[in-house]
């Protein structure tokens, strides 16, 4: 009968060359697939790829999209980076994207008296207290009652999404209106780029957060720790880290960072809270972290990658009238196929033919 | 009001109301405990659900057969779990990261095929009205009666697979190596059992019937689809089988509960209160951190979950 | 006497190593016939070949004359081979009746047939003098117990053909004169015993025929009675060894670590240290021998902050560690080489510089108040390895590309240059070939006469009479007795393990100065050969 098996190689593939050559066939085969899908529907895959390229590059005001919609992605891929890496799953970036943005509103709306440089000041570190804050509910359940974090974060996604509905429908309506979303905040962040270009402030805020992740997780004491508790918990233990601590601060910076790109969208681009306002940051951050290797680097390309992926993928709905959520679906085969392929490094693959075992009794 | 709560009519309409929306969780859950048991979380089960709804919505509504669709929703959630499996059990990919990332895949190839097939912007059609079925003398029975056994045929599939699954799970040969498997695997292989095979078929299992509760609720529930409509009745599903702790049993007793919760908003409509929708709707996601945050400490899963097995 | 087994010039190889090199072995019926051979000889490689767990690369085997292909342990069973594990195969949550049926053909088809499994395990333990309660789970039976069950399952599965791995490292000398005689009933009624063990004077004693492997290659299988034990050990180690043990008088200095009355409980609630006190002294090894499963990996947890003591006092120096967190007690200078290297021990995706300076990775000089320091560290990762020759291809690449000798080396190296006043080794020559075996010896001497305490714990007898200047020695969870070195041997020890004899009082037991025999106690006179 065939069998499929994997050997230990007897040294692992460590050749960065190796490692970029897996990526790319992971990349292109999704882009296959999403060619077959295309196919299928009818249309020119190569008309529908073209379409996407230039919605994403061929126009100046494409290109600045793909910048504006990779800021959220790359702060939600960072917060679940910093999460993954020291080994708490944390999938509640989503919930923490709406509770930041829900901070940094209710403060931008309720001290509009401040100066705006100020008053922008405290909106974003509300909302990165608001991600953090909301974080700390599945922190403080595995922190304290040893519960995992998977499921209440998980379901903290939801309930934020119902609190943000809730609150925008109701006390935080904007007067006179029945559409689900609060007045237009005062304080913005500015725009670096000339009308009618949106490009703001956020994505500089975004670079210089990975910097600093990257400087945490590979310089500092505090990230040795954290990344030892991710990649062996006993020996993290045994050598003295924190646990408890470290369980609480990753939640936290994780969720703050999710917390921040909530703040940037609210602030930089709908400059009010509405609702169902994140198009699936949350969750395609997590895509985007996986893509990136929990890597603060690795991270911002994928972030970049996809997000040039639903620009182009918009603009070949607007033109071929394929689904835009055809890019959900190249995205995550991409992650997977990347994920599946990580076993190659260390295992080889065979398949055998062995003869018909004997049976028992 | 209390009056009004107080009726046969409305007693029977919640309870009846909170079997039939049972289901689907329930299903999601005892498979997933085959899964667990032999030592794979499945996390894709949110995804499985979602594509067994609308593989279940478009072969009842394509095939014309409401038996012909709920096999399709069986069969979509099967594939997705297969495929995890492949990742995690023969790839031996972590289990958690796969399970999430199918779980995403799941919510845009659902999407994708609908608005493909529905247009971008529109409604999908309505399914007609699966009859139910009224079991003779048993539906006699005062209360008991209507709650229990004037139900859609799905929910009696899903009242045998209860004690069915059980009796396996405990009393079988089988049930004995699944649990040898989740819990030792080493010795396991020892005793000439087949850990991988093994897994692979509970993974199935746990597929099939996440994929079959997603067909319960487009066809039997909503009678429609929409894209992202298990709204995390998956990932609930999950937490039910911590929180009965991994014995179906159990899980057939927190999901009715869940159920409860999940009717309780037409039920409250339906004698005029007005409680914000919103409250109720996170109802029964409230809970379920706050189950997983009594149980969850305690709960001991088996010992070798999470873990792939490679042989040497 | 037919020949029951015959494996035929079998090969294994694995990544790097040559497990089994031409390696034939025949097994006759009624025969107990010994396989020995140091750690990684290819002993249990050749069983687990046997057993259909690994496939062989080249070579047959024979069953009752025919060739057999073995490709999975149900084929084994089937032939009638039965394999009792050095780490049992038991699921612990299970009952014993559960395990036994595990993998068991049922004649109601799936259903489980419980109640004639039950009787069957009666049955079969009536003949063949085993004590069995098949409804007990099997975590909370006694390790002796457990391998009774093991050897049940082979029976009831119709084993003709018993192999026994490394069975005697679970039990007291006691229950293992108890093996040794269900053993030779068995082969007087035609069983075929293949056992497996690095321990001379056993194989001598239960062996009709003995076969020694070194280095995955047969030297020679010879019959027990024309052996001697030093014509073995020169065959298995391939040279001559010394068997006088290489003890020094200790010179103690001040009382640096005191225990006192401890009692911890285990992962599964049961008491594991039972009102435990000891002190220890600067410039000596205090060994800790006693059966596996005697509370040693829990005291050396208790030490190193790993788990909670339910009461007692852990004093060092003067600062008091009880229930103090794993920082704590490193920045009070204990240190602690783990038993488990790799998921413990050590960090394996992590470098070897960084693993170098965990535990100090928050301190000067590594780290500043917030960043690293790399070149510090740097500096640091490479005067280990040159001090310890650690064999690696740089300070770089991952500790799990390591070798076991080396990632010992690494573990050893970094727990010693913190300056720590107390050094607690759990097994630190558990699996590790000869030159690193004796390396490790050699530092935790030197460790010794540079005034640390040392606290070795192992399973390994021979190596805690060789370096200890006083033997502890710990019998389900209770201290027996603290024997110095001149009335420590295996005779004397062995009873302790046992639980036969010791003090009782359960107070702090002082020891010596300067060698004065100890008054009081109840341990044999040191008898002559041993």
């Amino acid at each position: 009968m065939l069998t499929f098996d994997l050997k230990r190689r007897s040294e692992p593939i460590v050749s960065p060359v190796a490692k970029s050559a897996l990526l790319a066939c992971s990349i292109i085969t999704a882009f296959l697939i999403g060619g077959v899908l295309i196919e299928i529907l009818g249309a020119s895959p190569i008309l529908g790829y073209r379409a996407l390229l230039a919605g994403a590059f061929g126009s100046i005001g494409g290109f600045i999209d793909v910048i504006v919609k990779a800021t959220p992605l790359l702060l939600t891929g960072l917060g679940t980076a910093v999460a993954f890496g020291s080994g708490q799953f944390n999938i509640g970036s989503e919930g923490q994207i709406y509770m930041g943005a829900l901070v940094a509103a209710w403060v931008d709306l309720t001290f509009q008296g401040l100066p705006k440089p100020i008053l922008l000041g405290l909106a974003i570190l509300g909302g990165a207290t608001g991600g953090a804050a909301w974080a700390l509910i599945p922190a403080a359940l595995k922190a304290f009652r040893g519960v995992n974090e998977l499921i209440p974060s998980l379901m903290s996604n939801y309930v934020a999404i119902l609190i943000i509905r809730y609150l925008v429908n109701g006390p935080m309506q904007q007067p006179d209106s029945y559409m689900p979303q609060t007045a237009l905040v005062p304080a913005r962040l500015p725009l670096l780029s000339p009308a009618p270009y949106r490009l703001h402030a956020g994505f500089v805020l975004a670079l210089c957060m990975t910097a600093a992740v990257y400087i945490l997780m590979r310089r500092t004491s505090l990230g040795f720790g954290f990344r030892a508790v991710g990649a062996s918990p006993a020996a993290a233990k045994y050598g003295g880290v924190r646990i408890r601590q470290t369980v609480l601060l990753v939640m936290i910076i994780s969720g703050g960072l999710s917390g921040l790109a909530g703040a940037n969208e609210l602030l930089g681009f709908h400059y009010r809270l509405i609702e169902g306002f994140s198009a699936g940051y949350g969750f395609t951050g997590i895509l985007v972290a996986l893509l990136g290797r929990l890597n603060p680097v690795g991270v911002a390309a994928a972030s970049f990658l996809f997000s040039s992926l639903s620009v182009g993928a918009n603009n070949m709905q607007r033109i071929l009238k394929i689904p835009s959520s055809i890019a959900g679906i190249i995205q995550s085969i991409v992650v997977l196929l990347v994920l599946g392929t990580q076993v190659l490094l260390e295992y080889r693959p065979s398949v055998s033919f062995s003869p018909t075992r004997r049976t028992v009794d | 009001m209390w009056q009004q709560v107080l009726t046969q009519a409305f007693i029977v309409g919640l309870f009846s109301a909170t079997i039939r929306v049972a289901c689907p969780i329930m299903m999601a859950a005892l498979g997933e405990v085959y899964s667990e048991r032999a030592g794979v979380i499945n996390v894709g089960l949110e995804g499985q659900m979602l594509a067994g709804a609308l593989a279940g919505f478009l072969g009842s509504y394509y095939l014309k057969n409401f038996w012909l669709g709920m096999l399709c929703g069986a069969l979509a959630g099967g594939t997705l779990a297969l495929f995890l499996a492949f990742m995690c059990i023969s790839l031996g990919a972590n289990q958690i990261v796969i399970g999430v990332a199918t779980s995403i895949m799941s919510t845009g190839l659902t999407t994708f095929v609908y608005q493909a097939l529905f247009g971008v912007t529109s409604v999908a059609p309505t399914l007609g009205l699966m009859p139910g079925v009224h079991l003779p003398f048993l539906s006699d029975i005062p209360y008991l009666g209507p709650i229990l056994f004037q139900q859609k045929p799905f929910v009696y599939l899903a009242m045998f697979l209860v004690p069915a699954m059980y009796l396996l799970l405990y009393k079988t040969t089988v049930g004995l190596q699944i649990r040898a498997v989740g819990e030792h695997p080493l010795a396991a292989d020892t005793m000439g059992v087949n850990v991988n095979r093994t897994r692979y078929l509970c993974v199935l299992a746990a597929g099939l019937a996440a994929g079959l509760g997603g067909a319960m609720l487009s066809i039997g529930h909503t009678r429609s689809f929409m894209p992202g409509m298990s709204a995390g009745r998956g990932w609930i599903a999950l937490a039910i089988v911590v929180v009965g702790g991994w014995n179906p049993l159990k899980i057939l007793a927190a999901s009715v509960f869940f159920g409860m919760t999940d009717s309780l908003q037409l039920s409250l409509q339906a004698l005029g209160l007005q409680v914000p929708s919103t409250l109720l709707v996170g109802l029964p996601y409230v809970l379920t951190i706050l189950l997983v945050a009594i149980a969850g400490a305690k709960a001991r899963a088996p010992e070798a979950i999470g873990t792939p097995y490679m042989k040497q | 006497m037919t020949t029951m087994l015959l494996m035929k010039n079998i090969t294994k190889r694995f990544p790097g190593v040559l497990a089994n090199d031409r390696v034939s072995l025949d097994v006759r019926e009624g025969e107990i016939h010994a396989l020995v051979g140091e750690n990684g000889a290819g002993k249990t490689t050749l069983m687990n070949v046997l057993y259909g767990l690994y496939q062989p690369d080249d070579g047959q085997i024979f069953v009752r004359g025919r060739e057999v292909r073995i490709c999975s342990p149900r084929d084994a069973i089937s032939l009638g081979i039965g394999m009792i594990h050095q780490h049992f195969m038991l699921v612990p949550a299970f009952t014993v009746a559960e395990n036994v049926a595990l993998g068991l053909k049922s004649s109601k088809g799936i259903v489980l047939e419980m109640d004639s499994i039950r009787r069957r395990i009666e049955q079969l333990s009536a003949q063949y003098g085993l004590s069995m309660d098949s409804q007990a789970q099997v975590w909370q039976l006694p390790v002796g117990v457990q391998q009774q069950a093991e050897i049940l399952k082979a029976l009831i599965r119709g084993a003709e053909i018993l192999i026994l791995d490394e069975p005697t490292g679970v039990l007291p000398p006691q229950e293992i004169l108890r093996l040794f005689a269900t053993l030779r009933s068995f082969a007087a009624q035609g069983f075929s015993i293949i056992f497996i063990s690095h321990k001379l004077k056993e194989v001598m004693e239960i062996g009709d025929r003995i076969t020694v492997l070194r280095q995955g290659r047969v030297i020679s299988t010879i019959k027990a009675t024309d052996a001697s034990v030093e014509e073995l050990a020169r065959m298995m180690v391939g040279r001559d060894v010394n068997f006088a043990p290489q003890r020094k008088k200790p010179v103690l200095g001040d009382a640096v670590l005191r225990l006192s009355n401890l009692t911890v409980f285990d992962d599964r609630g049961v008491e594991a240290l039972k009102d435990f006190s000891l002190e220890m002294y600067k410039g000596e090894i205090l060994g800790v021998a006693g059966v596996q499963g005697s509370g040693q990996t829990e005291l050396a947890e208790v030490l190193a902050g790993l788990r909670r003591c339910r009461s007692g006092h852990i004093l060092l120096g003067n600062r008091d560690l009880t229930n103090a967190a794993p920082h704590t007690v490193i920045e009070a200078g204990l240190a602690y080489v783990p038993e488990d290297r790799k998921r413990v021990g050590t960090i394996g995706t992590f470098s070897v510089a960084e693993n170098s300076i965990l535990k100090s990775h928050t301190r000067a000089p590594f780290a500043g108040k917030l960043l690293l320091r790399r070149r510090s560290i740097a500096e640091h990762a490479r005067c280990l390895v040159q001090e310890y020759d650690i064999r690696t291809h740089g300070i770089d690449v991952e500790a799990r590309t390591l070798s076991g000798g080396n990632l010992q080396k690494l573990i050893l190296a970094r727990e010693v240059s913190r300056s720590a006043s107390v050094l607690v080794a759990m097994q630190p020559t558990r699996g590790l070939d000869i030159q690193a075996t004796e390396f490790t010896h050699r530092k935790l001497l030197e460790l010794r006469d540079s005034g640390m305490a040392v606290l070795l714990i192992s399973a390994d007898l021979d190596e805690v009479l060789a370096l200890s200047g006083r033997v502890a020695v710990l019998y389900e969870g209770r201290l027996m007795d603290v024997l110095p070195a001149e009335l420590a041997n295996k005779q004397s020890v062995g009873l302790l393990m046992a639980g036969i004899g010791g003090r009782r009082d359960g107070g702090t037991i002082e020891a010596e100065e300067k060698g004065h025999s100890h008054l009081g106690s109840t341990h044999l006179r040191r008898g002559a050969g041993d």
